[in-house]
């Protein structure tokens, strides 16, 4: 029988190889998974889960105007020092009257620990927003973290371009031209 | 390597890796660098070979090329901010990472996570598990000169990839996780889209199976080559399917249970043959087991919150301790060492990458093999370099 060994493994090899191919060719003739890219495109309902760059979310009834606050949270939190929230206070209310203001503050004890000035809680004018993304890594933190839910990730997935400045936007620039091309109006914010 | 004094080549003898391993070389011997920039070690790892004609006499790994200060960067930053780092040392297991982290920073603080995220981190984590194997069985094929398999493993990718896309919203480099659960919740259109690939899924093996696992070439190239013995593989500290494939059963998620691992009924793949087609097998036979415990999280998803209401957000101080948490990676036992002073960022932070143990092997089994041999060994070590030097 030990003559009969090398001829039947040999048998075997081939007869494996044959199954193989017979795999290649029935997807030989099977249609094609890819794309011609730049001649063909993905249909869009592919690309709504992508995450782009953020954007700014507009108002409902201002959809040029963005519904940040100003506070600057996500400047703080990016990981990667990409974002620039430029604002300014909003001029004080005449009616409302603040302790610091009256210096009535300075004749009371001062407790340990108080509740923050009504003005950090206070809304801001946003002045500019600018986001660097060429450093941005897309963490989603600013998106998940902002209080007034004024950022969500866009969905531009042929965003390409040949200098660093092509990455630098100004945010409510954006935000302005959306709104005169009759962009999304409001919406949630994608993570 | 002594030269004469008006030898023109002095002074080339190399870097000074290459001159400490020339040290003790025989003169009949060739040094060969493979690598940094060689397509078989899968990024910028670097072999100095001691060659013998086709034989490999020694072997050592030069490693540093692609080091990013990861723990460094975890000592200058908020916990949370850590996050988008993890996804980048094991690019292709980047959600194992994630939970790493996760994992150890909720240890630390104590916080709780919802049943149902603890559901979405498993179905996560195994797809991303899943997706690794895939690739590592397309491109340690292309290493062995089959070019056509990775074309298939791709087309099963791309599938695993826009799934996991809805939810993480990336297909790499994911940072979804958050500590005490995940950033998004999964919808009906996911769980739809995980059935049909759940069911697609035991077809495509099987053609696998035809295609290349029964295939004579490819036994003939590794059955009986790269033998790395128990003793071997537990001496370097070798985890994952290396040191399954060596005979030993140790999973994380069997031997320190974490998340709800405890609640699913999965094999765990063991091979006794301790060569390069055991840690195929074992990676072949974790797919089929990944996708069952896809199959049971998916059916049994709990309702409720995809993240603790009272999980902190942004930059909170947790309190002061160590912890050390490891989680099964796709190359073996991922774990962070994390020490907190209570201040806002960590005060040590510590990862401990398998890849780096599976690669110190590479010396010693090296040795002796020919060229192509080598090449099969490092590839079915499955290496992703980013995370050895992380």
């Amino acid at each position: 029988m030990a003559i009969l060994t090398a001829p039947v493994q040999a048998l075997a090899a081939v007869w494996s190889m044959v199954v193989g191919l017979r795999v290649t060719i029935t997807n030989f003739f099977k249609p094609q998974e890819t794309i011609h890219y730049p001649r063909q495109e993905v249909p869009p309902s592919h690309l709504d889960s992508f995450r782009g760059h953020i954007e700014l979310v507009g108002t409902d009834e201002d959809p040029a105007k963005a519904r940040c606050i100003g506070c600057g949270l996500c400047a703080e939190l990016c990981p990667s020092f990409c974002l620039k929230v430029v604002a300014e206070d909003l001029p004080a209310d005449p009616t409302v009257s603040y302790e610091s203001h009256n210096g009535a503050d300075q004749l009371m004890p001062r407790p340990k620990f108080k509740a923050p000035p009504p003005s950090q809680a206070q809304p801001r004018k946003l002045l500019s927003y600018h986001l660097v993304y060429h450093t941005c890594s897309l963490c989603g933190l600013c998106v998940q973290n902002c209080p007034a839910g004024s950022l969500r990730f866009s969905h531009d997935v042929y965003l390409a371009g040949a200098s660093r400045g092509r990455f630098e936007f100004d945010l409510m620039e954006r935000l302005r031209g959306q709104a005169a091309h009759g962009g999304p109006k409001g919406g949630k914010a994608h993570a | 390597m002594s030269w004469p004094a008006a030898d023109p080549c002095q002074g080339l003898e190399g870097d000074l890796y290459a001159r400490v391993f020339a040290e003790g070389a025989r003169d009949d011997t060739l040094i060969l660098n493979m690598g940094p920039q060689h397509p078989s070690t899968h990024g910028v790892l670097r072999v100095l070979l001691e060659m013998d004609g086709e034989y490999v006499m020694r072997a050592e790994p030069v490693l540093g090329y692609i080091h990013r200060m990861h723990e460094h960067m975890a000592q200058n930053r908020a916990y949370v901010q850590f996050f988008p780092n993890m996804g980048r040392v094991d690019y292709l297991h980047a959600l194992a990472w994630n939970w790493a982290w996760a994992g150890a920073v909720e240890k630390l603080a104590g916080l709780e996570v919802p049943r149902r995220a603890e559901y979405i981190r498993v179905i996560c984590t195994e797809l991303n598990r899943v997706n690794s194997h895939l690739l590592w069985w397309g491109a340690y094929l292309l290493d062995l000169g089959a070019v056509t398999p990775i074309m298939y493993a791709f087309e099963d990718r791309e599938l695993v990839m826009d799934m996991l896309q809805l939810i993480t919203g990336s297909r790499l480099t994911y940072s979804s996780f958050r500590f005490g659960g995940v950033l998004t919740d999964i919808d009906t259109e996911f769980v739809s889209r995980c059935r049909a690939f759940l069911k697609r899924m035991p077809e495509r093996l099987e053609m696998y199976r035809e295609l290349v696992t029964g295939n004579a070439i490819l036994r003939g190239r590794l059955e009986g080559v790269g033998v790395i013995d128990q003793m071997t593989a537990r001496r370097y500290g070798a985890t994952g399917p290396v040191l399954r494939g060596s005979g030993v059963g140790y999973d994380v998620r069997r031997a320190e249970p974490y998340g709800l691992y405890h609640e699913f009924d999965y094999a765990v793949p063991v091979h006794h043959d301790c060569d390069c087609m055991a840690r195929y097998m074992v990676r072949m036979d974790e797919l089929e087991a990944s996708l069952s415990i896809v199959a049971q999280a998916i059916d049994g998803l709990p309702e409720g919150h995809c993240i603790h209401p009272d999980a902190p957000r942004g930059k909170w101080r947790p309190p002061a301790g160590e912890v050390y948490f490891a989680v099964e990676g796709a190359r073996g036992k991922i774990g962070v060492y994390l020490a907190s002073d209570g201040t806002e960022i960590p005060y040590r932070v510590k990862l401990r990458s398998p890849s780096f143990s599976n690669l110190s092997l590479f010396a010693e089994i090296g040795q002796g093999t020919l060229l192509s041999d080598a090449v099969a060994i490092l590839g079915s070590l499955d290496l992703v370099i980013p995370e050895i030097d992380r």
